[in-house]
């Protein structure tokens, strides 16, 4: 297994290792020590690999991802997974703002807490925070779920599109043109499959409110002016 | 950008290495800005004693003699500590403003970066490691300290557009952000009798606190006031002679981080900054939240 002690090797070195992987090699899965709040830790990668970064990153963690899994076993600083394309990646502890900003597919799972701005303009990522996230969470998502097991800050969803948003916690207040929502059987599908795919069990689809666009501030319309 | 760090001890025995510590996490934030630097450092204080640092750009000739001619002047002993362009003066507490007075009569040339009975201020531009070397501030101990990295935004690069800011005894603040009424806060605070020395947004900023607590509110309450005076960007971090804030704008972009162990309280503009700290492995790391106020007190 290829091991990156970034006490030791560049930063450069490891990404571009994770950049260098062949189709069909054996090599995929990396293992990243001593990250020690480093920014752009395994960003861009484009392969099917496994990378465990073990401590605490900074900014823009897994950036662009796309296949690979990455898991860190720690806290990451803003922009985790900053437009992820697909893939996976796990936080075991707390991501700071904009987690999965602009992300167009994959999953992204927060196992602490996600601060603000989380899933911000989303545009197809699937979000898991197992708790709470902060305020400006999902503003101007266009696709893609945010799941908060926990509690969303203020202003949750401001100006949403077509992201779908389902809070198990308390909402302290919905952004503008954000709206509570009735779950449908295929909401519930969708909840139960995103769940199990982030490894959660002992919660259920059923305990969560879905929240979702109203769609009045799609055109401009004078009449709306002061919600804008 | 901008990089701010702070460091407030809990355990008296990491005293000696507090200019160590907090020098090595300013110099993992350079990269946040490189224009300035500065520290601020509360360092042990005897009763009755008091400190006043000041700045000079010409050091040579402002120093020399300076401590004989300002006993002569205001008629106690004084003690002129050298340090590159800063001078560190050391006298009875109850002489400090009567020294103030009588400095800017014997060396017109020289500025006050900071007074009161526990702080020194030392910032100058250039990166970090050159400042904290230039200061020997590696080799200072002290109770708590903050310190900050500048890309400057508001206001001009120069030694007193650098930060830390100090507008009252043992105060002192440094600021990730822009303010954006700072212009007519100044205004009100120049006609409530406080004095400015720059442009700096900041120095309202810090100068806003330094009213709140000569009204008689502590650093707790001073910082509450903050959040519905202050309008724009921030995250500050503060010191007094025995307390230590934080404090984050509503929006809170400015980044944040801190750390508890039973030694000490850590602020980091990022994680980066605090990974040098002694048990950081096994620290409590969280980010403060916005449009909360965050102190200890000794």
């Amino acid at each position: 297994m290829p091991s990156f002690d970034l006490a030791k090797v560049p930063l450069r070195e490891l990404n571009q290792a994770l950049h260098n992987v062949a189709a069909g090699t054996n090599e995929i899965d990396f293992e990243v020590l001593n990250p020690r709040g480093a920014h752009a830790v395994a960003v861009g990668i484009d392969a099917p690999v496994t990378v465990d970064v073990r401590g605490n990153c900074g900014y823009y963690c897994a950036g662009m991802n796309a296949e690979a899994t990455v898991t860190v076993h720690g806290s990451v600083g803003p922009g985790v997974a900053e437009n992820m394309m697909s893939g996976t990646v796990v936080v075991k502890g707390d991501a700071s703002q904009y987690a999965g900003a602009t992300g167009h597919g994959g999953l992204l799972v927060i196992e602490g807490n996600a601060s603000s701005r989380c899933g911000i303009s989303m545009k197809g990522i699937d979000i898991v925070v197992k708790g709470n996230i902060g305020h400006m969470s999902a503003f101007m998502a266009q696709a893609g779920t945010l799941v908060v097991l926990g509690d969303a800050g203020d202003a949750l969803g401001d100006s949403l599109y077509e992201a779908k948003l389902f809070v198990r916690g308390k909402v302290k207040s919905l952004g503008a043109d954000c709206v509570k929502k009735k779950m449908k059987p295929k909401h519930l599908e969708l909840l139960a499959d995103l769940l199990e795919r982030a490894g959660i069990t002992d919660v259920k689809p059923e305990e969560f409110t879905r929240y979702g666009s109203a769609r009045q501030l799609y055109n401009f319309n004078i009449d709306n002016a002061d919600a804008y | 950008m901008c990089g701010i760090v702070g460091l407030f001890l809990k355990d008296k025995a990491l005293e000696p290495r507090l200019g160590a510590l907090l020098s090595d996490m300013l110099i993992t934030m350079t990269d946040r800005g490189p224009d300035s630097a500065g520290i601020a450092i509360y360092g042990p204080s005897a009763k009755g004693a008091g400190k006043i640092t000041v700045q000079s750009a010409d050091p040579k000739s402002d120093f020399k003699g300076l401590g004989a001619a300002l006993s002569k002047k205001i008629g106690t002993e004084v003690s002129v500590d050298v340090r590159a362009t800063h001078a560190v003066i050391s006298l009875a507490a109850e002489k400090l403003d009567t020294a103030r007075d009588a400095l800017k009569e014997l060396r017109p040339g020289i500025t006050v970066m900071g007074r009161g009975e526990s702080v020194e201020i030392f910032k100058e531009v250039g990166l970090p490691k050159d400042v904290a070397e230039r200061f020997g501030i590696g080799k200072m101990s002290g109770t708590h300290g903050i310190g900050h990295t500048r890309m400057a935004t508001e206001s001009a690069v120069t030694t007193f557009g650098a930060h830390p800011f100090s507008t009252g005894p043992d105060q002192c603040l440094v600021h990730n952000g822009s303010l954006s009424n700072h212009n007519n806060l100044r205004r009100e605070l120049i006609k409530a009798g406080l004095r400015f020395e720059t442009e700096n947004d900041t120095e309202v900023a810090a100068a806003y606190l330094s009213h709140k607590l000569a009204e008689g509110q502590n650093l707790g309450a001073a910082l509450e006031s903050g959040l519905s005076d202050l309008d724009g960007f921030y995250t500050f971090v503060v010191g007094t002679k025995s307390g230590f804030g934080v404090l984050r704008d509503p929006i809170a972009c400015k980044p944040a981080v801190m750390a508890e162990t039973d030694e000490y309280v850590a602020f980091g503009s990022e994680y980066r900054a605090l990974v040098g700290l002694p048990g950081i492995a096994n620290a409590r790391v969280w980010e403060p939240e916005p449009a909360t106020v965050y102190f200890w007190e000794h």
